[in-house]
């Protein structure tokens, strides 16, 4: 079993967590084109890194970011939103 | 050891010719570059050849033929989806795939099962109907049948399913089968190398040469090589060739994870699949019973397989069969899927002039596999998107014109 740290509760099993996906910024909706809009949307950096990505803690209700890489699943450091 | 066997481990001859020519160097150029040696990039290089005439093509692998998604599925072939474009793609693929074993010479153990897609819950069966309908409108042969039927074809399923779960009906597709994988990639492989392709494993592409627009050579650790056109048909591979091209996608990299039991004397002759229980199953003509699940829940670009998955698809497999508590699991892996949101794959040009993609296969590449290499060498032939691969552009997500699959997804993943 996976353990994964979050920021809240200490070290905990994967299955108590949920992927958010990468933490990214949205840019205004009201200035933006739509081919900005659509690349937030949908488009993603693919290529396997070091990625800042939220978390949630399910039992908890904790949404935190994770510094994952995303090729050998080693998690870096976690940290509540702000701190970093 | 039989004396035959031991006679060929001994002799210099190989009973057998090799099933492709492995040049020992790259030419400087070709008309053509596919990076990828799978079932979809060997199937590309077939039929340009085969169909469009052009020979001077060398497909590049970085590990060996077939290793990758190709060799990873549990080789499921339907065409019972839900878009019409789906459902019209995926069924001239299965027409494709009936008599692929006389024209590539090679047996494919090609076996139609006939495939149930179980519904649990009113709002399954309502899919059911809806992926039905449209399947008989375009002349695919499926149907929503009863739990009754489901007992008439596999007498050993718990039909309540450990009482949680109790099955409402199915969607019924006759056309359904298994086919060997590894066979289908020797096999493009072999017709295609018989027809002047050059294959190449252990040939990583470093890098992409693009010169105002346009594709104009490949780096690889062999050497570079010019050319007008590449096709990047590499699945979980894909983020990290279209990130040398400078391209966004939509594709995010997840494990797909299956594995086999020992073998047992056929009992399953058809093809199972629970979106509810997260499970679907075959049994292979080893007698092996091949399983999968749902998607591993977060992005990784490993190959890494895990005791959750298998603890997780035992105890679903266990409701649908009980009597299978004593068999054991030999092997399990993953695969590196290349999700796309509206799970559709991502076929055609690209806005850099001359290179071409054949990504976004996720979990549902494998049944793909002729029709893809079909279109996508018809798209590279004439530059010009082959009209079945139309609704699956790239350009697709920033016109916001999507082409919803995930209804046909064996699971829910």
């Amino acid at each position: 079993m996976k353990i994964l740290h979050c920021p809240i509760n200490g070290p905990r099993p994967i299955d108590e967590f949920a992927f958010g996906g990468e933490q990214r910024e949205m840019p205004d909706p009201q200035t933006c084109t739509d081919t900005e809009w659509a690349n937030y949307v949908f488009h993603r950096s693919g290529a396997p890194c070091v990625k800042k990505e939220w978390w949630y803690h399910v039992p908890s209700g904790t949404w935190f970011v994770a510094e994952r890489n995303t090729s050998t699943d080693v998690v870096e450091r976690t940290y509540l939103w702000g701190e970093a | 050891m039989p004396y035959r066997l031991l006679r060929f481990a001994l002799s210099k001859k190989h009973p057998e010719p090799a099933f492709f020519r492995q040049p020992e160097q790259l030419k400087p150029s070709y008309d053509a570059i596919i990076i990828g040696g799978g079932g979809h990039g060997l199937a590309a290089a077939y039929y340009l050849a085969k169909d469009h005439g052009i020979t001077n093509v060398a497909v590049l692998e970085r590990g060996y033929l077939g290793g990758g998604n190709t060799g990873r599925n549990t080789t499921i072939i339907r065409s019972n989806y839900l878009t019409p474009e789906g459902v019209a793609f995926y069924d001239a693929s299965v027409k494709i795939w009936e008599n692929l074993s006389q024209e590539l010479d090679l047996n494919l153990f090609y076996s139609t099962r006939g495939h149930f897609t179980l519904a649990h819950t009113e709002s399954a069966m309502r899919t059911m109907r809806w992926r039905a309908e449209v399947n008989k409108k375009m002349g695919v042969n499926s149907e929503v049948v009863g739990p009754d039927d489901v007992k008439q074809a596999c007498p050993e399923i718990d039909l309540s399913c450990a009482g949680h779960a109790p099955i409402l009906g199915a969607l019924y597709h006759a056309p359904g089968s298994v086919a060997r994988h590894d066979a289908v990639a020797w096999g493009y492989g072999r017709a295609a190398s018989n027809l002047g392709v050059e294959i190449f494993q252990n040939t990583e592409v470093t890098g992409l040469d693009i010169q105002n627009g346009r594709i104009i050579g490949v780096q690889t650790n062999r050497g570079n090589i010019k050319t007008g056109k590449v096709l990047s048909a590499v699945a979980g591979f894909t983020p990290r060739i279209t990130e040398m091209a400078g391209l966004c996608t939509p594709i995010v990299i997840h494990p797909l994870q299956a594995c086999v039991t020992e073998p047992m004397k056929p009992w399953l002759n058809t093809i199972l699949v629970s979106g509810s229980l997260h499970v679907y199953v075959s049994q292979s003509s080893r007698g092996e019973l091949v399983m999968g699940a749902s998607l591993d829940p977060y992005e990784l670009h490993s190959t890494r397989s895990t005791l959750d998955f298998v603890e997780g698809l035992s105890g679903h497999i266990l409701d649908m069969f009980p009597f299978l508590s004593g068999i054991k699991v030999v092997r399990q892996w993953a695969g590196m899927a290349d999700m796309t949101p509206d799970f559709a794959p991502v076929m055609g040009k690209t806005p850099i002039d001359g290179f071409y993609l054949d990504a976004g296969w996720g979990t549902w590449g494998f049944k793909a596999t002729p029709i893809s290499g079909k279109t996508m060498a018809a798209t590279l032939a004439n530059d010009k998107p082959h009209d079945l691969i139309h609704a699956f552009r790239l350009s697709r997500f920033a016109e916001l014109d999507l082409t919803g699959e995930k209804g046909a997804a064996a699971v829910g993943h």
